[in-house]
């Protein structure tokens, strides 16, 4: 079987329902062994203190709320150029996800911000442009919402997704381009990781357990829209049938 | 154990989960009332037109 045939709705129901289970235990494991490094082995920054903890889940969160965006351009993509079937459900259902996510990493790094730079936000181009990534989201909620009829909102909200993926760059790389409180790349940057072996490992490992952890939310959600579908589709069946 | 600004650790690690716990429950209930609804239509005789054609085949 080739990876399109999953494309199908009903094997992407059969073929998640073995998946998942697995899937999950897997992230709560992974979640285990991050939480256990970070609360009991991982060191206390030498000018941080113990706040940087906060570091093991804010750096995640922002992660992925750019990782998030990122698949739903991708799905966007898929449902503009290929119409393929589940584009639409994959981005509609990220959306969410991906908003909670921007949620998070900013109210954790303005947790992480007031003690550290003794202010909860400034206006500059970081905190900025992931803000702006988290109205976005909101905006492709509301429209998602607002057009009933699917394949109409799938076609406007990629549009409107595919045009927002410019935020991607700037967020990534406003660290570079403009004067910043926020700290540069520490992680993925030219040169190698600044951070010590002590501090990257349990860092690493929480990232794997909250890209985990959307896989499994994201894939839960997409069987839910399924189903959705299936019902309306069944009620405008059973509606012309009562005429 | 957390230092002295143990009051934000446990705040954004409190916030955190609070998040991803709501978002998990939603996704749960909303896949039992999907389930539901699903059932409840079934029951009523209501079929996909896909689902209705694969029956018509194998009959």
């Amino acid at each position: 079987m080739r990876l399109i045939d999953y494309a199908n709705p009903t094997r992407f129901l059969g073929l998640t329902a073995t998946v998942l289970p697995w899937l999950a235990v897997v992230t709560a494991l992974t979640f285990a062994v991050g939480l256990y490094l970070v609360v009991f082995v991982a060191p206390a920054d030498y000018q941080q203190g113990e706040t940087v903890k906060i570091m093991y889940i804010h750096v995640p969160f922002a992660w992925l709320s750019m990782f998030c965006y990122v698949t739903m351009a991708g799905s966007a993509f898929g449902t503009l150029v290929w119409r393929h079937p589940l584009a639409d459900v994959s981005a509609k259902c990220a959306a969410p996800i991906g908003a909670a996510f921007t949620f998070l990493a900013l109210a954790t790094g303005s947790l992480w911000g007031k003690p550290m730079w003794g202010t909860w936000w400034v206006w500059d181009a970081r905190l900025t442009s992931v803000l702006v990534l988290f109205i976005m989201y909101l905006g492709l909620i509301a429209l998602q919402e607002t057009i009933e009829d699917p394949a109409r909102a799938a076609k406007a909200s990629a549009i409107l997704t595919l045009v927002g993926v410019v935020n991607i760059p700037i967020i990534k790389f406003s660290v570079d381009w403009w004067n910043t409180l926020h700290q540069p790349s520490s992680v993925f940057r030219m040169g190698g990781s600044t951070i010590a072996a002590s501090m990257l490992v349990p860092l690493l490992i929480m990232a794997t357990a909250f890209t985990l952890l959307f896989l499994v939310l994201h894939l839960m959600a997409m069987r839910n829209e399924i189903l959705r579908r299936r019902i309306r589709a069944m009620r405008m069946i059973e509606a012309a049938g009562a005429e | 154990m957390f230092g002295t600004h143990a009051g934000f650790i446990l705040a954004a690690y409190g916030i955190a989960i609070l998040v991803v716990v709501v978002l998990f429950v939603w996704i749960v209930v909303d896949g039992r009332s999907q389930r539901r609804q699903l059932a409840e239509l079934e029951a009523r005789g209501v079929r996909r037109r896909s689902a209705a054609t694969s029956e018509g085949d194998r009959a």
